[in-house]
């Protein structure tokens, strides 16, 4: 992670999404990242596993929890049973994770936009991935 | 005349496309089949030349128009082996249809605490409509369960018969989510031998199967246009005369009503009491050249080159292990339908939106999830894991785009492990 203003932190964290997704020729190559990150993502504590960290609105399960409030920042750990959807939650816990409270609540997500996330998924994905980043940025809120 | 497929694909224009950079394979006929050009240019023609409402006006396209829906009419009725053309009403689909008997046979027939009995692998289309009349009544509505195969044992059909007594007995002809094909006739036989009016969900098996209602012997039967080659908002519902003549209309409107006053109205004959509105005439047009396209290449012929191509691709994917086909296995009749999840031992098995993901990718269009048949993967124990993958194949469908689909789907796979 690159040493930055605080104030910066998840613009630049956009700006590397973005420059790693320069790098892809196609999009089978894009969910091959997209697997590696499913697969290399912080494991959720069993305890975490339960009904109320369920988001609504995903085709696959996806389940969300606020670890720590550290240092003034927030750590979020997540898990899913299909690894696509794994590699969305790791993308954007890349982004959003151990960030400030108020940055979390008010990133404007651009960059999901740039990298055609939301033009190429499915509805039901897109739609999901809204619903995760809502949720990250309503838990954010309850902190600020 | 011979099956000829590659004159049958070039008569579906949407199969020349590509999907994201590969030639389309398109392996969801049992969601929708694609339009032969047949259907798409006389739907066209229609509505370029010959457009008109139906059975009011006296000027010549309107008696033209109603000339072309009620000949549409006969010939789907003969297609379905009804006696009388009058027996087919026009729905939107399969699923308009099962909520007009439920509502309209459900509103007179039904009470508290009838049973209404429906089978486990139904789609939703066929259970939810019951659940709702049944709501209304104090009616209740059970399960008719099924084995590991998709089979109904005709044993235990037959002790539920005698326990339940239901007034209702709902089956599906042909399951959407595994491709079991149901000895309707034996059931409808056994239901009506018990008392109970029978109602047969034919929306998977018109594009596959030779259906005769009255060898069935059911007192209803459901189609879709759209799932054999047909436009979608279109479909039939075929209800025995007597049965029809008892039931009470569920929606008014125009073109229904024999004689309207604010003091009473009385409801015009059969079909036209349930068929309020203007009808999707267009649609019945479509059907009716669907049904013509469908005889025209022959329905033996579809079914021998559906059964071939679902026979090579079943050998094809039971070569993958960790593979596993869910649903009827061996000599027990079958759509041109395969569901399939994965799990590689001691791993959590692949969610089955991960290879369709993967496979769309590829140009391979399949289905996943539950197929509008919660109820059967919560028995199959697949409903928390994703429900399956489905392949399912048509007229159209080649071998060699199975095998397209097979080395998509190890190329998925690689990539998921």
């Amino acid at each position: 992670m690159t040493t930055t203003n605080p104030a910066n932190l998840i613009e630049a964290r956009q700006q590397e999404l973005i420059e790693t997704f320069e790098m892809f020729s196609d999009w089978m190559e894009k969910y091959e990242h997209l697997i590696d990150l499913g697969k290399g993502l912080e494991a959720l504590d069993e305890a975490d596993r339960v009904e109320e960290n369920l988001i609504k609105g995903c085709q696959s399960r996806v389940w969300l929890a606020l670890k720590s409030n550290e240092g003034g920042r927030l750590h979020f750990t997540a898990d899913s049973d299909a690894i696509i959807t794994k590699g969305l939650v790791a993308l954007t816990l890349n982004l959003l994770s151990n960030a400030p409270a108020e940055l979390i609540a008010t990133a404007n997500l651009h960059s999901l936009q740039t990298i055609g996330l939301h033009e190429h998924l499915s509805p039901t994905r897109s739609n999901g991935l809204t619903s995760m980043v809502q949720q990250i940025k309503l838990a954010a809120l309850k902190q600020c | 005349m011979p099956f000829d497929i590659q004159a049958i694909r070039r008569d579906f224009p949407i199969l020349e496309r590509e999907v994201h950079g590969q030639p389309l394979v398109y392996l969801d006929n049992a969601a929708s089949a694609q339009k032969p050009l047949a259907v798409i240019e006389g739907v066209r023609e229609y509505l370029a030349h010959h457009h008109a409402n139906t059975h009011r006006s006296a000027h010549h396209l309107a008696a033209q128009a109603t000339i072309a829906l009620e000949k549409a009419r006969e010939k789907i009725a003969a297609h379905l082996g009804a006696e009388h053309a009058q027996e087919i009403i026009f729905t939107s689909g399969t699923t308009d249809a099962i909520n007009l008997v439920a509502q309209s046979w459900g509103r007179v027939k039904l009470g508290e605490g009838d049973v209404v009995l429906v089978t486990r692998d139904a789609h939703h289309a066929a259970l939810v409509p019951w659940q709702m009349a049944a709501e209304r009544c104090g009616a209740r509505v059970e399960p008719l369960e099924i084995d590991e195969q998709g089979g109904i044992d005709r044993k235990a059909f037959k002790a539920q018969l005698s326990k339940l007594k239901p007034k209702m007995v709902v089956l599906g002809h042909v399951s959407n989510a595994l491709g079991t094909v149901h000895d309707v006739e034996r059931l409808c036989a056994m239901a009506r031998e018990a008392g109970a009016a029978t109602l047969v969900d034919g929306a998977q098996a018109l594009p596959h199967l030779d259906i005769d209602v009255r060898q069935i012997g059911c007192d209803f039967y459901a189609v879709s246009a759209h799932k054999a080659y047909g436009p979608t908002g279109i479909g039939a519902l075929y209800g025995r005369t007597e049965i029809l003549e008892s039931m009470p209309p569920w929606r008014g409107g125009g073109e229904m009503i024999d004689s309207v006053s604010f003091e009473g109205t009385t409801y015009g004959p059969l079909p036209f009491k349930f068929e309020a509105g203007t009808p999707n005439i267009s649609g019945v047009i479509g059907f009716g050249l669907a049904i013509d396209w469908l005889n025209a290449v022959g329905r033996k012929n579809i079914r021998a080159h559906e059964d071939a191509v679902t026979a090579g691709a079943t050998a094809a994917l039971r070569e993958i292990p960790g593979l596993r086909i869910v649903g009827p296995e061996g000599d027990t009749p079958k759509a041109p339908v395969i569901s399939f999840v994965y799990a590689k031992p001691g791993l959590a098995p692949v969610h089955p939106a991960d290879i369709a993901t993967l496979l769309d990718q590829q140009g391979v269009a399949v289905r996943t999830g539950h197929h509008c048949t919660e109820p059967l993967m919560t028995k199959l124990g697949l409903a928390e894991t994703g429900g399956t993958v489905r392949m399912s194949f048509a007229a159209y469908t080649t071998a060699e785009e199975v095998a397209r689909a097979v080395a998509a789907l190890h190329r998925a796979l690689n990539m998921l492990l």
